[in-house]
Parts: C-alpha cells; structure tokens; sequence
C-alpha cells in the first residue's frame, strides 16, 4: 500500500476517561494505561481531570491524586507517546500549564464554549512560549453554525493555535453536520483540523470517519470508550476501522484491543453505554460530564434524569456549570 | 455640600456609574467624568447631562484640586499609572480594576476599613462581591476551612479585560475570599454563557466547615448577610434556602442588575458599580466630618 493518508489519533483515557471513574484513577491504573497505549504505538495521549488542569473541586468532583502526581506517573511510564495536557481557562491557570510543562506535557489543549475562543489568548500565548504544541478545543460546537464556529477558530489561530478541534462534547451532532463544519474549516483555516467525539447518539466512530473524510487529520478516541455519558470514540474501534478504510494510524490493533480489553475494561466502574440518560444528552444536546452529577441529583431528589437534562439543555447551559443540576433540580421540585 | 469626584474610565463601567451618581442623592458631585475616546457613548451621555467631560485622561482630573475621590474604571495596566499620582495630589482612588494597588473593599464585610482609610481601595472583582460576602457570613459563626465559589456571567457582560485576564479574576476572587472571606484556602471558578435571551449572573458558594455544623446559625448569618447586600445592590437575592451537605453549605445567588446604563442581566457588572458606590459614600462622610472637624 502507498500513499496511505496518516491520521494522528490522540487517547484522551486518562482524561475524558477520568469523568467516567468519577475522577478516581489511581497511579497504578495510569502507569498500566500508560503503558499499554505506549506498546500499541500511540501518538499522543492526554492526562489530566476530566475539566482539565485545576478541575479538582467541589464542583466537579475531587481527584484521587493531585494532578503532578498523576503526571509524573505517566510521563515515567511513557517511552515515546508525547503528553498532552488539557485546560479550560476559568478553571486552570497559567501556573498549572507551567507545572504540566516542568512535568513532561508538551501538548496543550486549551478548551472554551465554542462562542468563547477569546478567553484562551493568554494560555495559548504561554503554552506557545514554552514550545509547547498548541490544541485549540471549541466545545459544544453543536450550538453554533459554520460561520461562527469558523470565526471562533481563526481567534485561536491568530493565538498561535496548531491545530483547531471542533468538539461534539454533547455527543449531539451527527454526521452531515460534522461534514459542513469541517468542510468550513479546511476552506478557511490554516492550521489543521482535529475532531472530538461523544457516543450518545451513537454516533462517535460515524462521526469521526465522516471528520476524516472532509479533512481533519487529528481525532480523538479513548480506549473502550471510557468517557463522558455515553464515552468516546473507543480508539481500538477508531484503529480497526480507519485500518480497513486505508489510513495510516501507526497503531498496532491487536495491542490496542488488548489495551481495551484488558486494562481499561477491568477497571470500569459503570458500563460505558448509551443508557436513558446517556442518549438524552446527545438528544437535549447537554455536556456529556453532567451525566454522574445528574445521577446524584435525580437520587437525591427523586426526579427523574431524563427530566432534568432535558431542562439543562432548554436551560442552554455550558461546560462547567455543574452547579447549575442542583438549582434546575430544586426548581422542578418546586414545581411538582 | 457633596463631595466632589471623578471618574476615569468613559467604557459601561464608568458609565454605569455616572448613571448611579446622578440618580442617587448621595452627597457626591461628578465634577470630572474623564476617558481617552471622543466617541465612547459614556462621554456623549455624560455632555448631554451636563457634566464635564475630558478626553485628556487623569491630566483632566489633576487640574481641579476640589476632587477628592477618583473612580478608576480603566484598565489595571492603567491604573498603576494612575495610582501613584493621585496618591501623590492626596486623592482617594476607588480601583474598579484588577490592578489591586490598595486592600480589597467588599461594602457589606469591611467597609468601614478598620477605622482608617488607606489612600487606594481595590473592589475585587464581580465574582469576589458576590460571593465573598457569603463566605465571610459563615466565618462569623464557624470555621471555614475551604472555600469554593462558581460564577457565571452572562457572555454579553464579559468586556475585553475580563476576558484577556481571565486568570486574574480567578486568582483574585479566590485569593479575596481568603482575605476578606476569612477562609482557611479557598478556589474560585468562572464560566461564560452566550445563551440568549442573556442569564442572569449566577455564584454558587461552597463553603466546608471544621468542626460543628451549626445550621441554622449558619443560614441565619447568611440571611442577614443577603440583607446588608441588598442595601446597596437591590438585585441581590439567594436563587434557594442555602442548603447543608455534610460539612458543607451550599449557597447560590443570582444578581439583576439595576438598568441603569446596563442592561438588567448584567448584574455582575452592577454589583462592581453598586458596591463602589457604597464604599464611596462612606468615604465621602469621612472626607466630610473631617473638614467640618476643621473648621471647627
């Protein structure tokens, strides 16, 4: 085979993953996993709480160990797979990326609502003065059409940005939609494309080969899906199937299935499934971490999921907003 | 007789301000509203009400020797040109940006600055006058050990500075809520939403307490505190009773803002306003005892 096109596929397990195990990895897992995506040949992976550097809060759920151990423990497990680190400015701070970089990451991916890129200036200034890549990650990019999407990412561009994702982080958009965002961005940007996956409408491997198909050269996957509600793109799908389709991944399959299989599955703490709730994210077009925390609310109150993703997404509410279960919780109580 | 100020700064801030001032009797007189764009919307309104304008910057400021406070609704990096002059001509500055010259003011926890005025006073940040005040509620009747607090704004509302500093308003509302809040260590949180028609401004605060859960000690002191706030931002309120988890209180406040220059959702940006205002009346009637002391 000649000519096959090379597709860059960063594991974001030990990231998007983290909101999955209600941000509980422990360093024994991160070193297996780390060290499983290093024998099947991964690019890049990305380690960090689920929100992204500084995301260990109240608010969304304490980790088990501080984030420098946690980086520590994987850039010592790693032999040639790069680290990525993630941060959504609110959030994290300079000061984190700095610590990530002392640590070992050299990617950064700096993540806003997709209506938002402007806030992302001073941390992609920084990561680029370090000499670190820069990701660019417009979440929730479901919200908005091509045109805006298309003047948030020259913004992170005109930052220093590397590549700009467009990130489907409700798991709400489907395939034709995919291809028109894309198809924007490769007539308009200069920087190369990637696209982040949500499996709640089913949707996360079609969506991502239809990414590729317009353009995007960098996707994301996690092993055996483990995310966000529904989960990811599960990489050792992504590897499969982009194989037959005649890319380039440089990933071996049989050792990224083993990775699945036997690491990340033996460790999961819920199955990783479109459920109810699951595909009312996709379906109200919610931010897939607000799944365990609607969980606990409905528990707590006695409400039903569903009923309150779906008040979140008439609600329009963004990433981080956590807090905001609780109060449209208490509201339908009042109102029942 | 009023006590003579200025604003520095022509952008919504200190419009929004200049709207308060002349609306409000409260023993001040604008007698400088001061910025560097002719064509600011602030300076066309501030003509049309008869108040003196300058687009000359704080060089306008220093040539009246009667003003006696100065709003600075500019820019930080502004500010710390701004702020040694105007220490230098024995001018009060009222610091609405993150620049934090002087100590930080929240109107309803330490207003009355321990008995003396220092020469500079820094307002935080919206987020830190909403939300420290809350947690300073709880320190009166037990131990904070931890802080957190979540601030959303309407998108709409997030001018330019905020948004290139974004770290800044996180480090100094969480560094505030320690300070003023009284919290043993604190972190604080900002979220931008564009949904429209604009949310309100929401804060959440989390508050974990070491020691004993006193309830309803603790809702009381926070009840009260909503009532001081509500003195000087009317459009202050708790969105529900603040609720006990454990060892934690969690509290959440919505802010309408007031409609003055600003549209209503922009409460983030009355509550800036509001309190500046606030701490500058008290200030004022300082000013005033001392000089009638004088010529007593």
């Amino acid at each position: 085979m000649c000519n096959r096109r090379k597709i860059r596929i960063i594991d974001v397990t030990l990231r998007d993953g983290s909101h999955s195990v209600f941000h509980q990895f422990d360093l024994k897992t991160v070193a297996s996993i780390v060290g499983a995506l290093n024998k099947a040949k991964i690019d890049t992976f990305e380690i960090s709480h689920g929100d992204g550097l500084g995301g260990s809060s109240i608010q969304y759920g304490y980790a088990k160990h501080r984030e420098q151990e946690l980086l520590q423990t994987a850039y010592s497990a790693t032999v040639s797979a790069k680290l990525a680190v993630l941060l959504l400015p609110g959030i994290g701070v300079k000061e984190d990326l700095e610590m990530a970089y002392q640590e070992g990451a050299r990617i950064a991916r700096i993540a806003t609502h997709v209506t938002e890129a402007d806030i992302s200036k001073q941390h992609m200034v920084f990561a680029k003065d370090q000499g670190m890549e820069v990701i660019g990650f417009l979440m929730l990019a479901h919200m908005v059409d091509e045109n805006k999407l298309l003047e948030q990412a020259k913004l992170m561009e005109s930052y220093g940005a590397d590549i700009v994702y467009i990130v489907d982080s409700a798991g709400a958009m489907d395939p034709e939609q995919v291809r028109r965002k894309v198809n924007v961005f490769k007539e308009n940007l200069k920087t190369e494309i990637g696209f982040h996956a949500h499996n709640n409408l089913g949707l996360a491997v079609g969506n991502t080969i239809a990414a590729i198909e317009e353009g995007v050269s960098t996707i994301d996957g996690s092993l055996a899906g483990l995310g966000a509600g529904a989960g990811n793109a599960p990489t050792e799908v992504l590897v499969a199937v982009l194989e037959k389709l005649g890319y380039d991944t440089g990933v071996n399959l049989y050792e990224i299935m083993d990775a699945a299989e036997d690491v990340v599955r033996p460790i999961m703490t819920r199955p990783q499934v479109i459920d109810k709730a699951a595909l009312s994210l996709g379906y109200a077009g919610v931010y897939s971490s607000f799944l365990l925390h609607t969980f606990r609310a409905s528990e707590k109150f006695g409400l039903d999921a569903r009923d309150i993703l779906i008040e979140l997404g008439k609600r329009k509410v963004v990433g981080g907003q956590e807090d905001i279960i609780v109060d449209v919780a208490l509201g339908l109580l009042n109102k029942q | 007789m009023a006590v003579k100020v200025a604003i520095l700064g022509t952008g919504n801030i200190g419009t929004d301000l200049l709207v308060k001032i002349l609306k409000k009797d409260c023993g001040l007189e604008v007698g400088m509203f001061a910025g560097v764009d002719p064509n600011s919307k602030g300076i066309a309104y501030a003509k049309e009400m008869g108040v003196a304008t300058s687009i000359e910057g704080i060089e306008s400021i220093m040539s009246d020797p009667s003003i006696k406070i100065v709003f600075d609704a500019t820019s930080a990096g502004a500010h710390f040109k701004h702020a040694p002059i105007l220490r230098e001509a024995g001018i009060m500055a009222i610091d609405l940006t993150p620049a934090a010259v002087g100590p930080y003011v929240v109107p309803a926890v330490n207003i009355n600055l321990d008995g003396n005025t220092p020469e500079n006073i820094n307002m935080v940040t919206c987020g830190g006058q909403a939300t420290v005040p809350i947690i300073y509620a709880v320190s009166k009747v037990a131990e904070v050990k931890y802080a957190e607090t979540v601030s959303t704004i309407p998108s709409k509302s997030a001018g330019p500075g905020t948004r290139a500093n974004i770290d800044e308003f996180t480090v100094t509302t969480a560094l505030a809520s320690r300070k003023v809040g009284r919290a043993k260590s604190s972190k604080a949180l900002i979220i931008l939403n564009p949904a429209e028609p604009p949310i309100l401004n929401q804060n959440t605060i989390y508050t974990v307490i070491n020691g004993q859960v006193e309830s309803e000690k603790i809702i009381a002191s926070i009840k009260e505190m909503v009532k001081t706030i509500q003195g000087y931002v009317p459009g202050y309120r708790l969105k529900h009773e603040p609720t006990i988890d454990g060892d934690k209180v969690i509290t959440m406040v919505e802010v309408e803002g007031a409609g003055d220059f600003l549209p209503k959702y922009a409460g983030n940006l009355d509550i800036m306003t509001s309190a500046a205002l606030a701490a500058a009346e008290v200030i004022a009637r300082k000013i005033e005892n001392r000089c009638e002391g004088r010529i007593r």
